[in-house]
C-alpha cells in the first residue's frame, strides 16, 4: 500500500510513468524539446606507457552555447577517465553510473579495475538501450596490463585503437592525428598533438568552441589538466552597463529577514575535584 | 496493406510507396546584423562568418553592400540568395540614375527592395534584408525587411541569426525601455559603435554562427567610413 | 509548436558579490492566449534556496511538490537544511530517472550554502544535464534573448542593490521581446542575513 504517509520503496532503473502522457502531447502536433547535446570534438591517444584524453568545453543546444566550459572528461576509476560526446545528460549520467559499480567491483575484488572492465560494463549497458541513450564515449586508462585505448558507439560497439576521435569535430582532430600521429611518442609530445587535435575541432567545428581540457593517464598516477589552454577568450567590453539605482520600476518591496542560527559553546571548567 | 479479402496477387516491391528524394533550393548560412541610427549618421555592422550546418565555409565575408554614397544594404541568411538580390538591386539602381538623372534616395531604394521582395512571394529569397542610409533631410533611417517585402522604418535594429540575442539589449541601451530617472542624451557616433562592438561580442559567446569578425560601416554626410573588429574564432 | 513552449515564461538567476538573484515573468499562458498574470515559477525551499522551474505549467507544479516532498524527508531524516548542491543533484537525478519521458522543465536552482553562504546557481535541461557557470543561467521561451542580455549586462562581483537593477533590466528587456513571456515580475535577492524579493511594474502585453 502507497501513500503519502508511506511511500513505497521506488523501483530502481529508469521510469516510463511519463511516456504515455507524453505521447498523447506529442500526437497533438507539440513536439519534444531537445536536450543538450555536447556537440563536441573527443579525442584520445597513446602515448609511451600511457594515455594523452582530450576535449573541447562546449556544450550547444540547437545553435546556442548552453554551457560555454563544461566538464566532458569524467572520472571512471582512480587509473581509468573517459570522454563523452552526445547527449550531455546521457554521458554524464552513464559514466557515473559504471564509475559506481567500478568502484565496488574493485572493492570486491581488491584489485584495481582493468580498462577491458569497464569498457565490457559500457558496451553492455548501451547495447542493451539500442542507442537510444545517445552516449559516444572515448574510454582511456591505465591498468597493470599498460595502457588502453577504447572507442565506444551508442549502440554499443568497440574499437580498441592507438588514436581515436569522436563528436561533430571529429573529423577536424582526426585529420590531425592522421598526419603527425606516430608510436610511442613522449609525454609532451603527446600533449602537443592532442592540443592541437582539439583545437582544430575547437576552430573549425561550429559544434566545439572555447577551451582545452586535457587529462594524462601514466601508471605513476593522473594528471587532469582542466583548461590546459584557454583557447578563445571573451572580447572586452567598450561600455559599462552598470544600470543608475533606481532605473527599474518596482512595484512593492518584501523583505524576509534570516535569523542567522550561530552556536555558542559553553566552556565548563574542567572537574578538578 | 495487404488485405485477405483483396484478391490481387501481392507483389512486395509494388505495395510499398515510392521513394521521394527532395532537393531543398535554400541554404541558411547565418551571420547577424546590426543597424543603429543617429540624428545626422547611421552605423549598420555585420559579421563576416560564412557558414553552413557545422561547418565555416570563410571566417572574411563581407555581408554589406555599398548601393549608393548614402545607403548600405545589410544581409544575412542564404548566401546565394543575397548574390543574386544584390546584382539585381545594382542594376536596378544603375537603371533609375540612367532614367531619371538622379540618385536613388534611401527611401526610394528601400520601397524598390520591399517590391523586389514581393515580386518573389511564393519562391521568396530567404533574407534577412537591414537597409541604412540617410534621408532627404539627412537623418539616419533604418529599414529591416522580412523574406517576402514587409517593410518597418525604425531607428535600430538587429536581423539575422542572432537577432533574438541582440535585440533586447538595443531596445534597452539605444531605446532606453523600461528604465525611468534617466536622460535620454541624443546618440553620439562613438557610442552608437561602442554599442554594436559589444553586442556583437556578446552574440559571437552564445550564437554558434556568428563570430571572427566584423565590418562596420559609419554613414554621414560625408560619405561610408569602414572599420572593422575582431571577434572570438571558436 | 514544442511542449516547452506551451505557456510560456522566462526565468535567469545570477551570481553576485555574496548574494545571488533569480527572477521570473508572472505570465500563464495557453499558447498565445494570456490566461493569468500572477503564475508562481520559483518556490522557497529553504532560507537560502529558490528554485526556479520554467517550462510546462502541469509539471512545474507536479515537479515542484515532488522536490518539496523530498526535500522535507531529506531534512527530517537528516536533521539540517539542504543546500543549493544537494538539490541540485536530486533533480537532476530525479529527471534523469525519467530519461524516456520526461517532465518538460527546465530547472534553475539558487541561494546560497546553508554553512559557508557561498553563493551557488545553476541550470540543468529536462533530462537533469547540470550546468554550473560562475556568472548566469537562463531558462524559459525567452532564453536567446536573455542569453544576450545578461552576456552584455552581467559583470562580475555586484553588490545586492546593483545585482537586482541588472537582473530585472535583463529580464525585463528580454521578455518584452517574447510574445509568450512577460505580464509582471518578480526577483528575488538572496543574501546572507535577508531575501529580497520585488514585484517589478512592467509592460503588460
Amino acid at each position: 500500500m502507497t501513500s503519502i504517509l508511506c511511500p513505497e520503496i521506488p523501483n530502481a532503473g529508469f521510469s516510463f510513468e511519463n511516456c504515455k502522457r507524453n505521447t498523447l502531447l506529442q500526437s497533438k502536433g507539440l513536439s519534444l524539446p531537445k536536450a543538450t547535446k555536447t556537440g563536441t570534438t573527443i579525442v584520445g591517444i597513446q602515448i609511451k606507457d600511457g594515455i594523452v584524453l582530450g576535449a573541447d568545453t562546449r556544450a550547444t543546444e540547437d545553435t546556442t552555447v548552453a554551457d560555454k566550459n563544461c566538464e566532458k572528461i569524467h572520472y571512471i576509476a582512480p587509473n581509468i577517465y573517459c570522454c563523452g560526446a552526445g547527449t550531455a545528460a546521457d554521458t554524464e549520467m552513464s559514466t557515473q553510473m559504471i564509475s559506481s559499480q567500478l568502484a565496488l567491483h574493485s572493492l570486491y575484488t581488491n584489485r584495481q579495475v582493468r580498462v577491458c572492465t569497464a569498457n565490457m560494463m559500457l558496451k553492455q549497458y548501451l547495447f542493451r538501450y539500442q542507442g537510444y541513450i545517445g552516449a559516444a564515449l572515448i574510454l582511456g586508462g591505465v591498468d597493470s596490463t599498460g595502457p588502453h585505448l577504447y572507442q565506444i558507439y551508442p549502440h554499443g560497439s568497440t574499437d580498441k585503437l592507438p588514436f581515436t576521435t569522436m563528436g561533430s569535430g571529429s573529423l577536424a582532430a582526426m585529420a590531425v592525428f592522421e598526419s603527425r600521429w606516430k608510436p610511442d611518442m613522449e609525454e609532451t609530445e603527446g600533449i602537443q598533438l592532442v592540443r592541437d587535435a582539439i583545437a582544430a575541432g575547437i576552430f573549425n567545428d561550429l559544434g566545439s568552441g572555447s577551451n582545452v581540457d586535457i587529462c594524462v593517464i601514466r601508471k605513476s598516477g593522473v594528471d587532469y589538466k582542466r583548461t590546459y589552454e584557454e583557447a578563445n577568450k571573451k572580447g572586452t567590453r567598450q561600455n559599462s552597463y552598470r544600470y543608475p539605482r533606481g532605473a527599474t520600476a518596482v512595484l512593492s518591496t518584501k523583505i524576509q529577514n534570516i535569523e542567522i542560527e550561530t552556536t555558542v559553546q559553553h566552556i565548563e571548567p574542567m572537574d578538578t575535584a | 496493406m495487404h488485405s485477405v479479402m483483396d484478391s490481387r496477387p501481392f507483389f512486395e516491391d509494388y505495395s510499398v510507396k515510392p521513394m521521394q528524394r527532395q532537393f531543398s533550393p535554400y541554404a541558411d548560412n547565418g551571420g547577424s546584423i546590426i543597424a543603429i541610427s543617429g540624428n545626422d549618421f547611421v552605423v549598420i555592422g555585420a559579421d563576416t562568418r560564412l557558414s553552413s550546418g557545422y561547418s565555416i565555409y570563410t571566417r572574411d565575408q563581407n555581408k554589406l553592400f555599398k548601393l549608393s554614397d548614402t545607403t548600405v544594404l545589410g544581409c544575412s541568411g542564404c548566401w546565394c540568395d543575397t548574390l543574386s538580390l544584390t546584382r539585381i538591386l545594382n542594376a536596378r539602381m544603375q537603371m533609375y540614375e540612367q532614367e531619371h538623372n538622379k540618385k536613388m534616395s534611401t527611401p526610394a531604394c528601400a520601397q524598390m527592395l520591399s517590391t523586389m521582395l514581393y515580386y518573389k512571394r511564393f519562391f521568396p529569397y530567404y533574407i534577412s534584408n537591414i537597409l541604412v542610409g540617410l534621408d532627404s533631410e539627412g537623418k539616419g533611417c533604418v529599414y529591416s525587411y522580412d523574406p517576402i517585402g514587409h517593410t518597418e522604418r525604425s531607428s535600430y535594429r538587429a536581423g539575422g541569426s542572432a537577432g533574438a540575442l541582440l535585440q533586447p539589449l538595443l531596445d534597452n541601451q539605444v531605446g532606453m525601455k523600461n528604465m525611468q530617472n534617466v536622460q535620454n542624451e541624443p546618440l553620439t557616433i562613438e557610442r552608437a559603435v561602442g554599442i554594436l562592438k559589444d553586442t556583437f561580442i556578446s552574440a559571437a559567446e552564445r550564437d554558434i554562427y556568428t563570430g571572427d569578425s566584423i565590418k562596420i560601416n559609419v554613414i554621414t554626410k560625408d560619405g561610408i567610413k569602414e572599420d572593422t573588429f575582431e571577434l572570438r574564432k571558436d | 509548436m514544442s511542449i516547452l513552449t506551451y505557456n510560456g515564461g522566462a526565468m535567469l538567476a545570477m551570481k553576485g558579490d555574496g548574494c545571488v538573484s533569480i527572477a521570473a515573468d508572472k505570465r500563464y499562458g495557453i499558447q498565445m492566449q494570456t490566461v493569468g498574470t500572477n503564475f508562481q515559477k520559483i518556490f522557497e525551499m529553504g532560507p537560502h534556496l529558490y528554485v526556479g522551474l520554467p517550462g510546462l505549467a502541469t509539471d512545474t507544479q507536479t515537479v515542484m511538490e515532488k522536490i518539496r516532498f523530498r526535500k522535507n524527508l531529506y531534512e527530517l531524516r537528516e536533521n539540517r537544511k539542504i543546500s543549493p548542491k544537494v538539490m541540485a543533484s536530486m533533480l537532476s537525478n530525479m529527471l534523469y530517472e525519467k530519461r524516456f519521458g520526461p517532465f518538460f522543465v527546465e530547472p534553475i536552482v539558487a541561494g546560497l550554502d546553508p554553512v559557508t553562504y557561498e553563493p551557488f546557481i545553476c541550470n540543468m535541461d529536462l533530462i537533469g544535464c547540470i550546468n554550473k557557470p560562475d556568472e548566469f543561467v537562463v531558462g524559459g521561451t525567452a532564453s536567446a534573448q536573455l542569453y544576450g542580455m545578461c552576456e552584455s549586462v552581467w559583470e562580475p562581483n555586484l553588490g545586492p542593490d546593483d545585482l537586482f537593477e541588472t537582473t530585472s533590466q535583463a529580464l525585463m528587456n528580454a521578455f518584452d521581446r517574447d510574445a509568450i513571456s512577460g505580464w509582471g515580475a518578480v526577483v528575488y535577492i538572496i543574501e546572507k542575513d535577508k531575501v529580497t524579493i520585488k514585484d517589478l511594474k512592467t509592460r503588460m502585453d
